[in-house]
């Protein structure tokens, strides 16, 4: 598993329910069950990984995060985590809001358009910036809606979110997390993570 | 298994007894917690997993269910009961009558109170207690036979441990009532039919059953399937000698449905025929919930494994959507997969690796989580 997904993991009590969007091969629903006795289920767009997932043992079920969440009740979940999905979908401020309806906290990851990088390239270059995490072109990236860390707090503070937890890591997860000044984080944090609740939650 | 007892049916007929007709496959664990039913479809029958005495032919489901297969008899207590209202032994249309003035020779016909696909899940619980299980592991079933599992997960919440509904819907839709009637109408129109009490002229309705079930069984498979198996192939009538006559030569699609037609009308009987599709017709989980499908599942701790294929247009996977949609708002445990297949709707019977992996991984996901063997 990867060091992200082991730093959500790290958010979640033992015993919760856990919604994760976008389950992919269902090792943080796997790992939740087995190391934290989580009942942990999956959302997941796509079917091969949802059967593959199925087969394995996971509660998993076809769908995605724009049209799957409405349909659950409130608090459904403690957790519900969404992986570096928030960019590519339809809407993102009505997906957190769903999160924030159906589970008691949001933990949510997305990469960092505001990484120095990506900065120096647009600046430079004049045009739109590719690197090791944004490497499609404009034309065909998934990734229609980019964010920086401060952009997302801007957000969370309109929506009325509390911010319980935030680190900033680089994108393979190897390096030790940076939990200090978000300023910075927007400039050097490749990807970020966040746990979420709402205000009068 | 008898029960003297009967059964008081949702139409308020009061049914004794009732008999149910029965297999079981592997054996009860001592804790009594590995048991599994598997529900039969329309017309099938309890032969899961070992020859049907009237076909001679394999269980319906034998490759899915036995030592080693996706339903695991090694591990599992499988048990496969033959519905009420069925032919192959449960209490149905061609039973002996009971009741006042009843003389124990005369078969019930279409007296026969029409039951409904909640009727065949408690008829199935009565057995399911006399064999002293308090708890199912899991019950399984394709078509009608989801219909069941999601009508045992209604009723007995707390019995079932897992639930496998397989390419079903929350409700029969009006395409398929509409198919059902036709079906329907074709056993009435037979001149053998004589209002259902053929019996007494040592008659069947064979035609018309026949026809009901080349009609239905074309709503089994689709076009893809059609094609690939038959294609536009002729096959020569020996006698004919014009090639263009109405009558002188067959496509192929034909002659394999007129086969289909004639050996079903061996082991199926009419009557019980218009009582199942009736119940089918009847099925709505949100009939009495003011059509909120979620409603009979609220506060279900069961686990729920919905399965579809892509190509069936009789239980399309928007149904299933709909059922995964349902349980979602009742916040219960939900894997939905839709099976990529070109089979039509039996491809749950058929050859379909991804849906015996899913089968297998569900169930021993399940398990693990039931903590059982």
């Amino acid at each position: 598993m990867r060091l992200d997904q082991r730093l959500i993991a790290e958010m979640i009590q033992p015993g919760t329910r856990v919604l994760d969007i976008g389950s992919g091969d269902g090792a943080l629903l796997d790992y939740l069950f087995r190391t934290r006795g989580c009942d942990a289920q999956g959302i997941e767009i796509d079917m091969q990984e949802v059967t593959r997932s199925v087969a394995h043992g996971l509660p998993v079920m076809h769908g995605d995060a724009d049209h799957d969440l409405a349909h659950y009740p409130r608090h459904a979940f403690d957790y519900v985590v969404l992986q570096r999905t928030l960019q590519a979908v339809e809407r993102p401020r009505e997906v957190l809001r769903q999160m924030l309806r159906i589970g008691r906290h949001a933990i949510v990851s997305f990469p960092n358009f505001g990484h120095w990088q990506l900065r120096l390239k647009l600046l430079t270059t004049g045009r739109m910036p590719m690197t090791a995490v944004w490497n499609t072109s404009w034309y065909e990236t998934p990734n229609i809606h980019p964010c920086t860390i401060l952009d997302f707090l801007m957000l969370c503070r309109e929506e009325g979110y509390v911010v319980e937890e935030w680190m900033a890591v680089d994108e393979d997860g190897e390096r030790a997390p940076w939990r200090r000044s978000i300023r910075l984080a927007n400039l050097f944090g490749e990807q970020a993570l966040f746990l979420l609740r709402r205000r009068n939650g | 298994m008898v029960f003297p007892e009967g059964l008081h049916l949702e139409c308020g007929f009061h049914l004794a007894p009732v008999q149910i007709a029965y297999r079981t496959y592997g054996a009860l664990s001592a804790a009594r917690d590995n048991a599994i039913i598997v529900c039969h479809a329309l017309t099938g029958d309890q032969y899961l997993a070992d020859t049907q005495p009237l076909t001679g032919k394999p269980g319906w489901w034998s490759r899915m269910v036995g030592p080693g297969l996706p339903i695991d008899t090694d591990r599992f207590f499988v048990i496969c009961m033959n519905v009420l209202g069925g032919c192959m032994g449960s209490t149905g249309p061609r039973s002996p009558r009971s009741g006042p003035g009843a003389d124990g020779a005369e078969p019930w016909g279409t007296d026969f109170p029409p039951v409904t696909i909640r009727d065949m899940v408690r008829a199935q619980k009565l057995l399911v207690d006399r064999l002293g299980i308090h708890r199912l592991f899991a019950v399984v079933g394709g078509s009608m036979g989801g219909m069941q599992v999601l009508e045992w997960a209604a009723t007995y919440p707390d019995m079932v441990f897992a639930a496998m509904p397989i390419a079903t819907s929350p409700f029969h839709s009006a395409q398929n009532i509409a198919f059902n009637e036709v079906s329907r109408q074709a056993i009435f129109a037979d001149p053998d039919w004589h209002g259902g009490r053929y019996w007494e002229r040592d008659a069947v309705p064979a035609r018309g059953l026949a026809v009901a079930r080349m009609m239905a069984h074309i709503t089994y498979l689709s076009e893809e399937a059609l094609t690939r198996k038959f294609g536009r192939r002729v096959r020569r009538d020996p006698y004919g000698d014009n090639p263009l006559s109405l009558f002188g030569e067959m496509f192929e699609v034909e002659s394999y449905l007129r086969h289909q037609g004639s050996s079903f009308v061996n082991r199926f009987d009419a009557n019980s025929y218009l009582t199942i599709t009736r119940a089918m017709d009847y099925f709505d989980l949100g009939t009495e919930h003011d059509g909120d499908l979620s409603r009979p599942f609220h506060g279900t701790r069961t686990r729920f494994c919905i399965v579809s294929f892509s190509s069936d247009w009789l239980f399309p996977t928007s149904q299933a959507r709909m059922l995964a949609r349902a349980l979602n708002r009742a916040a219960a445990n939900v894997s939905f997969v839709e099976i990529e297949s070109d089979k039509g709707h039996d491809a749950f019977l058929l050859d379909e690796p991804d849906f015996d992996r899913t089968v297998r991984g569900f169930l021993s996901g399940a398990a693990e989580h039931a903590r059982i063997g």
